[in-house]
């Protein structure tokens, strides 16, 4: 599994983005670290306000600010701190080296242009070839992400899209510069089944045919164990648990991770197994609680774990988990039930 | 077969078709979406029936045609026996309190304005049951069923999380005691360790109260885990029914193979050697479906006969279990 | 550190980015925090008192109103006794704004110019909105003819300038102070009727309308219960600037001779009696002026806070 190239693209170190908002200030990316290695898929999971979505907007330099600030951290992408960055050599970056994909694809499109015209734009926006060479990149990228009749489909507004064929062109244009990362934040959760299956196939091939790395942001886990290579579980704004996508699904250390697990009904399962909901709500991320902000909603909670948060620590090669008890998962002595 | 008393509703060749007009005062009809087009099935008292399909489909306007929201065009509706497409609207007005519905969106289904104990109590005032305090003890006693606490019945619904406002929800569907719960993705909008706390407790109600649901979704993995028997959808008609563990182990339809081969299952080893069907192409407009079966521009399997005539649903039974399935090749393999 | 809007060729809108960070930040749990034990009212009354324009304009109506009321405890003199000897006289100390050229006191007919005007204000859109909302709800509700027939009336009464109407309901029904109501009143109906009629097709979508109908409950509960609470905010920020207006058109057809009439003092009119004197008695045009524009501004300021208050996306 693991022979892919070790050389990590990306590296984020302590990563903390506020908002400062009249509530009071939102700890919205509180210390997440991880790594990006070249051509892997590493996905990001995590609820509504777990701080998936932020993190990436972080690393696009795409926090408005105010009501936004970045605390600390580091992001090193090609042995370069991003954050040191200013704001004109920046765009360097975005759209060209590390680019995106949004959700909502409709909203991500600009209406009043035709597609052509935008993809044709992020491809004058970085590379230094003529319009006319320009549109037959353009041409060829509608090929690559399967969209056909490609000359009319050039001329066409969002609007006379599907919502498939829109995220297509929306891929099309992220990929227009050949990016070495391609961050895409729940890129097929507003899609049907059938078309994001669809969707997802194209990001998977066209990830292999350019050898770039992917960070999946998204809340299916059923997405995560198809085509994550590792995985990122996220809870209230910090990483919990770090491991290879095996790891995550069968050996999780995390009581976060197991209740997600829990909580999903599997469409493979012979005899229904109640579901095992994790119980309450997440916390505010204004007034977190002290220690482990997940100790509240915790069945396996002791006393320590509402005194200090857990640091993340590497019980195995490879497999980080913020959690006291990890260790007792690990050799058996605590049953994951 | 079901005995006719078991059953609770039946649904013949319903249809809805919504007119599309051009023009203001001087319009003139522009062709009309069949949004539900000539579907039959049942459901016994005590079960639930799922209804699975993508966007368009019109698994929600045909939840909205059984509560009579919307006026079918045509098609007949029994509950109980009783056709009640045929009754008026004081006769209606009897049924409304057995059939209730719950929503997906959990912040557009309470108003704003009004407290929890305003939208519990909303049901028993309609349909004027019982006293202010008979009322508010029911209120309290159905909050409590559904987990949510009693003493909270003066807040507004924004003071609640997303899956605690769909507790009040089901809350308002329960407190007139109903036979039939229509779900309209009733777990969509919540995030997934909230959905899994609010498909436990509709579970728990079900047997708590025998309670009967039509739980519509396009989730086909939750589906599964709620119901008893599956239709599944494709523009507007029903292309497959079947007990659910049929469903899953021997799809007939290739509409179904494709959707369910679409779902990837949280396992990665599963998930490695899984072969997957990629339908091509998009949900063509109902405004305009294809001729013959309307999946067939979409299908592997499609033939000329296909895209000339529209297979009807026959029953392709085995083990006693009705499996109906409309594909002139049902059961061929993708 | 990160700048936001810098580049031009940004492949993504920011309202796109907004929308993430809203749905990643203002968590469930938080916006509880927030909210906590406070209806929208309550909430946007905070906002409000945030709003120093707000505030600002909040404080002249109530200044207004309060010298409405008891004006005639507050002026120094009758406003329709003429003082012989005191006539276009500049202010001074016993005429704080000077007298008028039949020896009136400026002053004290300023204060009880406002009765005219808050009257004019209150009464006018109170009758507004009583058409208004009736007709909205009829259009909006039902829809279908009766919303194509409401509708095309309210385009008429869109398509006639305001004043000219004014003018020409005044002529028919002869000058007043309650032909002024009357006139005012329903000249306003129509932009009430759109209003409601919109709010009540967004929030007649809603699902908790669609809950009400499923239950059973008659139009009239719908309507009272459910879009009449939903659809108020807007309604209360519009009726509020159209106070402002109403004034306004009183003083412009008092001023034409066909509102209020002599003696009972409004500032319309005496903007009129003052208008061969500009150059001789500018005071007598001056403070009727600053008073219909500080009136004015106060409602305006009042209806701008309070949109914001009850919106407070649209200040981001």
């Amino acid at each position: 599994m693991n022979n892919i190239l070790e050389e990590k693209i990306l590296e984020v170190k302590n990563l903390k983005t506020y908002f400062y908002t009249d509530g009071g200030v939102v700890k919205a990316v509180d210390g997440v670290n991880f790594d990006l290695k070249m051509g892997e898929t590493l996905g990001i999971v995590g609820e509504t306000g777990s701080g998936k979505s932020i993190t990436a907007l972080t690393i696009l330099g795409l926090i408005p600010i105010p009501p936004g600030r970045i605390e600390s951290g580091e992001i090193i992408f090609e042995g370069q701190d991003l954050l040191k960055y200013k704001i004109s050599n920046l765009k360097h970056f975005r759209g060209n080296k590390i680019s995106m994909i949004f959700q909502d694809p409709m909203t991500s499109l600009n209406p009043v242009f035709t597609i052509g015209y935008q993809i044709i734009e992020s491809i004058l926006a970085h590379q230094n070839v003529t319009k006319k060479q320009a549109y037959a990149q353009a041409l060829e990228l509608l090929d690559m992400v399967g969209i056909s009749d490609r000359k009319k489909r050039m001329k066409s507004y969002p609007h006379e899209f599907s919502g498939g064929m829109r995220q297509r062109a929306m891929i099309a244009m992220a990929i227009a510069n050949s990016p070495s990362i391609l961050i895409a934040d729940e890129p097929t959760t507003a899609l049907d089944v059938t078309i994001q299956a669809q969707i997802l196939e194209l990001l998977d091939t066209l990830k292999k045919k350019t050898n770039s790395s992917v960070i999946l942001i998204t809340h299916d886990l059923g997405v995560i164990a198809k085509y994550a290579e590792r995985v990122m579980v996220m809870y209230a704004g910090k990483p919990v648990e770090f491991a290879s996508v095996d790891d995550i699904f069968y050996k999780p250390l995390h009581p976060y991770t197991l209740g997600l697990i829990g909580s999903i009904s599997k469409l493979n399962e012979e005899k229904k197994e109640r579901l095992k909901p994790i119980k309450g709500a997440p916390p505010s991320l204004i007034d977190l609680p002290k220690g482990c902000t997940f100790a509240s909603r915790c069945k396996f909670a002791v006393k320590k774990c509402k005194e200090n948060f857990p640091p993340a620590i590497e019980e195995e090669t490879g497999h980080f988990t913020a959690c006291f008890r990890a260790k007792e998962f690990m050799d058996g002595s605590l049953s994951r039930d | 077969m079901p005995t006719e008393e078991n059953i609770l509703i039946k649904v013949k060749n319903l249809k809805k078709y919504f007119n599309l007009r051009t023009g203001f005062i001087f319009n003139k009809a522009a062709g009309s979406v069949k949004a539900v087009d000539d579907i039959s099935f049942f459901i016994k008292k005590g079960e639930t029936f799922g209804l699975v399909g993508e966007s368009g489909c019109g698994k929600s306007t045909a939840a909205r045609l059984v509560l009579r929201l919307l006026q079918p065009s045509a098609g007949e509706i029994y509950y109980k026996g009783i056709n009640i497409l045929k009754l008026k609207r004081s006769q209606m007005f009897k049924y409304r309190r057995e059939i209730q519905i719950i929503f997906q969106d959990p912040y557009a289904s309470l108003s704003p304005r009004m407290t929890i104990g305003d939208i519990v109590s909303e049901p028993l005032e309609i349909h004027r049951v019982g006293d202010r305090s008979s009322r508010l003890k029911r209120i309290k006693e159905t909050l409590k069923i559904v987990g949510l606490n009693p003493e909270h019945i003066n807040r507004y619904p924004h003071e609640f999380s997303g899956g605690q406002r769909q507790r009040v929800g089901i809350a308002r569907a329960l407190v007139l005691q109903p036979e039939l719960i229509i779900c309209d993705e009733p777990v969509s909008a919540l995030d997934v360790s909230v959905q899994a706390q609010i498909l436990n407790l509709m579970v728990d109600l079900q047997k708590e109260f025998n309670l009967t649901y039509l739980f519509i979704a396009h989730d086909l993995s939750v589906v599964k885990y709620v119901s008893n028997r599956i239709g599944v959808m494709y523009l507007g008609k029903i292309v497959e029914i079947a007990a659910s563990e049929d469903l899953y182990k021997k799809p007939l339809h290739p509409y179904t193979m494709g959707l369910l081969s679409a779902i990837p299952i949280p396992d990665p080893n599963l998930e490695r050697q899984r072969k997957r069907i990629i339908l091509p192409g998009d949900v063509p407009s109902p405004i305009n479906p294809p001729t013959g079966c309307r999946f067939h521009p979409r299908c592997p399997n499609a033939q000329e006969i296909c895209s000339k005539q529209e297979p009807e649903l026959k029953n392709y039974t085995e083990n006693g279990n009705d499996h109906f399935a409309a594909c002139f090749f049902a059961g061929k393999p993708i | 550190m990160y700048p936001f809007k810098d580049d031009k060729n940004k492949i993504q809108n920011d309202s796109n980015i907004n929308e993430i960070i809203d749905e990643s930040i203002l968590l469930e749990a938080e916006i509880e925090k927030k909210y906590s034990k406070s209806s929208l009212y309550k909430d946007a009354w905070k906002r409000l008192v945030r709003n120093k324009l707000a505030m600002v304009g909040l404080a002249i109506v109530i200044l207004m109103a309060v010298i409405a009321i008891f004006s005639p405890f507050i002026a120094p003199y009758n406003p329709i006794d003429r003082i012989k000897e005191a006539s276009q006289k500049g202010p001074s100390l016993q005429h704080w704004f000077g007298t008028d050229i039949l020896g009136r006191d400026i002053f004290s007919r300023v204060l009880y110019g406002t009765r005219i005007s808050m009257l004019v204000g209150v009464v006018a859109v109170a009758i507004s909105l009583a058409i208004g909302l009736f007709l909205g709800a009829l259009s909006g509700f039902f829809g279908g003819v009766s919303d194509a027939v409401i509708m095309r009336i309210a385009d008429i009464f869109f398509a006639f300038p305001y004043i000219l109407g004014a003018i020409v309901i005044m002529t028919v029904l002869g000058p007043g102070v309650l032909n002024v109501f009357i006139a005012i009143g329903i000249l306003g109906w129509a932009s009430v009727a759109r209003l409601f009629r919109s709010s009540i097709l967004s929030i007649k979508e809603k699902e908790y309308i669609e809950a009400a109908r499923a239950l059973g409950a008659s139009n009239s509960r719908i309507i009272i219960k459910h879009i009449f609470p939903n659809s108020f905010a807007p309604i209360i920020v519009y009726s509020t600037m159209n106070v402002g207006t109403a004034i306004i058109v009183e003083a412009a057809l008092s001023f034409l001779g066909l509102g209020v009439q002599p003696p009972t003092p409004s500032w319309g009119k005496m903007l009129s009696e003052s208008l061969g004197y500009i150059n001789t008695s500018p005071w007598m045009m001056f403070f009727p002026g600053i008073a219909i524009l500080i009136t004015c501004l106060g409602f305006v300021l009042l209806g701008d806070g309070l949109r914001d208050a009850f919106d407070p996306r649209l200040k981001r």
